[in-house]
């Protein structure tokens, strides 16, 4: 069976890995940022100040549990606010992993087995800090187990006629599904730092995690067709997550949410965002932990070409709202072009456009997408647009829908902030506990790239 | 499977290689030589490798779609019985099997248990986790997880004997023979 994710290197132009590695160095050099490199001062700093920011985050949620989301800036008409509008975004950024794990390993690009573990890592956390905000914004947290289907006494069943019901088969099962991706991966490569490990306790951690991996023929075989397998399900399962999610608005009959193109519009957002979020780690994670032989200059070309195609698809989106708004006739929907134009909220949007449509294109050009300064400052803008992006589509439609008395205004307040703050410091700790736990890049995945990996080919040259 | 020493002590012999062509190589020549209880070990999935040891096919795709299958329909009927039979609600006129709303969480619940069925199904298979396995005991078979390429032929082996495996694989010019204790 020749399912196998060994891709013959056909495209030799620009190498995905540095020339002059063999299997021993690949091994070295990723293993040993968890085994021997020791832990600097820079970052015990760093994961202080991350640390500081969780601890923030639970401050927010504590008080939010005594007082209740009153302390939010939500509101009538405004119910949704910033907890929906990060739970989006962060759900949106989780989508870059699965899609460099998945789908870019069913269509055999090589280049992303440099950068799968740690997208898919990013898509953890990312998922994590996305599910603690419609949890908290349910007002109740302790009681969001009546959303799944579950032999009660009160005899209720959920509506599964809901997008949010159906929001939260979608989200757990991804996060469920990107875990034991996640980990699956990793098996082969924790049974390298069990190998490898000096510490009798490290090495029984590792051990217990590796479970006995030994790397037999017999075990690679099944594992290829499962991590086969498991990548064509999480392909149609990351266009469906980002899909349902849109569904929670686009089931609803406001203006600005009630929109057929919502769907393919999230899903490229979503990639835009994850894919700059990805850049935004690559860059210093590559320069600080010399791993510039794995993750070179073409992976970062590669990745900013992807984000500005999944870019202009986000810009299709925006423009052919404004479009629909102005052909569709109907007097709200125009209205609500004209509110993002030249509402309250007129610099959000200009800012929005900016961010996501204007600054992205300079990626046309070489110079910036080989540039790690620009193209890490790009990615951070863009992260800020796709930010801006689900605040407009939440805020400004709600903010002034049909009946002019029931308008109003949404301000944030210090909790709303101090708790999208702190899922990002949230986020940050559980990467900077990643990098130095588990392998960043995987092992054994990067070896398969050496020729010498590759019988076949190895024995046409001999001949 | 059962790996119980028949003529040896020994739970079977250890040859190292140093490349993955040489263990193919290696592998191809065993079986060819009758050798049916063997196994090869690689730091890498090695295409070909498994079939050169006589194992063609492997059922975790059977495995995914049953699991798959178990998914939908039980997401489906669930539903199905909560919104037309147990609980039924008149959410917007919609008919109470409003089959069209059922749909998304009929798929997440197929991928969901798809999914878990791959993962648990080839740790199954494999019979993984198991900390512990003679080969383990081999000093050198600490590199079979980094650069090492090991063939294995265990002593349950009809045709396994200790002196006549041994030159049967000294002369696949491996880079070194171990006995692997049982």
């Amino acid at each position: 069976m020749a399912t196998n994710l060994q891709i013959p290197a056909a495209d030799r132009r620009v190498p995905v890995i540095a020339p002059g590695h063999t299997f021993s160095t690949i091994t070295d050099k990723i293993s040993n940022i968890v085994l021997k490199r020791p832990i600097s001062i820079a970052w015990i700093l760093g994961f202080l100040i991350m640390f500081s920011l969780t601890n923030m985050l639970m401050v927010a949620l504590g008080y939010l549990f005594i007082k209740g989301t009153g302390i939010w800036g939500i509101n009538i008409p405004i119910g949704w606010g910033f907890a929906i509008v990060n739970f989006v975004w962060w759900i949106g950024i989780g989508h870059a992993g699965t899609l460099i794990s998945a789908i870019l390993a069913l269509l055999r690009q090589t280049w992303r087995n440099s950068i799968n573990r740690f997208a898919e890592a990013m898509t953890l956390f990312a998922v994590a800090s996305a599910g603690i905000f419609p949890l908290v914004h349910t007002g109740r947290p302790w009681l969001a187990y009546w959303l799944f289907p579950y032999p009660n006494t009160m005899n209720y069943w959920p509506n599964f006629r809901s997008p949010l019901v159906w929001d939260v088969f979608a989200v757990s099962t991804y996060f469920t599904i990107s875990l034991v991706f996640w980990f699956t991966g990793l098996i082969p490569d924790l049974a390298t730092l069990r190998d490898r490990a000096e510490h009798p306790w490290v090495q029984r951690l590792y051990g217990l995690l590796a479970m006995g991996w030994r790397g037999s023929a017999r075990h690679w075989h099944r594992y290829e067709t499962a991590y086969l397998l498991l990548a064509g399900l999480s392909t149609p399962l990351v266009l469906s997550v980002h899909t349902v999610v849109s569904f929670d608005f686009a089931v609803g009959i406001v203006p600005g949410w009630h929109t057929t193109i919502f769907p393919p519009y999230f899903v490229a957002g979503a990639i835009y965002s994850g894919f700059a979020m990805v850049l935004c780690l690559a860059i210093p994670i590559r320069a600080i932990y010399g791993l510039k032989d794995f993750i070179t200059e073409r992976h970062l070309e590669t990745m900013a070409k992807v984000m500005l195609a999944t870019g202009l698809i986000v810009g299709y989106g925006y423009f052919m709202e404004a479009f629909m708004g102005w052909y569709s006739g109907s007097k709200f929907d125009s209205f609500l072009l004209w509110n993002r134009l030249h509402g309250p909220y007129q610099l959000w949007y200009a800012a929005l456009i900016a961010c996501n449509i204007g600054i992205p294109q300079v990626l046309w050009l070489k110079k910036f997408r080989v540039s790690t300064g620009w193209l890490w400052f790009i990615s951070f803008v863009v992260l800020v647009g796709m930010w801006l992006e689900r605040f407009i589509i939440v805020i400004v439609s709600l903010q002034r829908d049909f009946v002019t008395s029931s308008w109003g205004m949404y301000y944030p307040t210090k909790w709303d902030w101090m708790t999208y703050v702190g899922t990002i410091g949230m986020f940050l700790t559980a990467i900077w506990l990643f990098v130095r736990i588990l392998p960043m890049i995987s092992i054994f995945e990067m070896r398969t790239l050496l020729p010498e990996a590759h019988v076949h080919e190895a024995v046409e040259v001999e001949k | 499977m059962s790996n119980a020493p028949v003529t040896s002590s020994n739970f079977g012999l250890m040859a190292e290689f140093g490349s993955a062509q040489e263990l193919v190589a290696a592998a191809h020549r065993a079986h060819a030589a009758g050798y049916q209880k063997i196994d090869a070990y690689s730091p890498f999935p090695v295409e070909g490798l498994a079939e050169a040891i006589g194992f063609h096919k492997n059922r975790v795709s059977l495995v995914v779609l049953i699991g798959g299958l178990i998914g939908g329909l039980s997401g489906y009927a669930l539903q199905y019985w909560v919104a037309a039979i147990t609980y039924p609600t008149n959410i917007g006129g919609r008919p109470y099997h409003s089959w069209p709303s059922f749909i998304i969480v009929t798929f997440e619940m197929t991928i969901l248990f798809a999914g878990l069925s791959a993962v648990f199904g080839m740790l199954a298979l494999n019979g993984l986790p198991m900390p512990y396995h003679p080969v383990f005991n081999v000093p050198e078979f600490r590199k079979a997880s980094e650069n090492k390429f090991f063939l294995v032929v265990f002593s349950s082996d009809p045709k396994y004997d200790d002196v006549g495996t041994r030159s049967f694989l000294q002369g696949l010019s491996p880079r070194m023979i171990a006995e692997v204790p049982s």
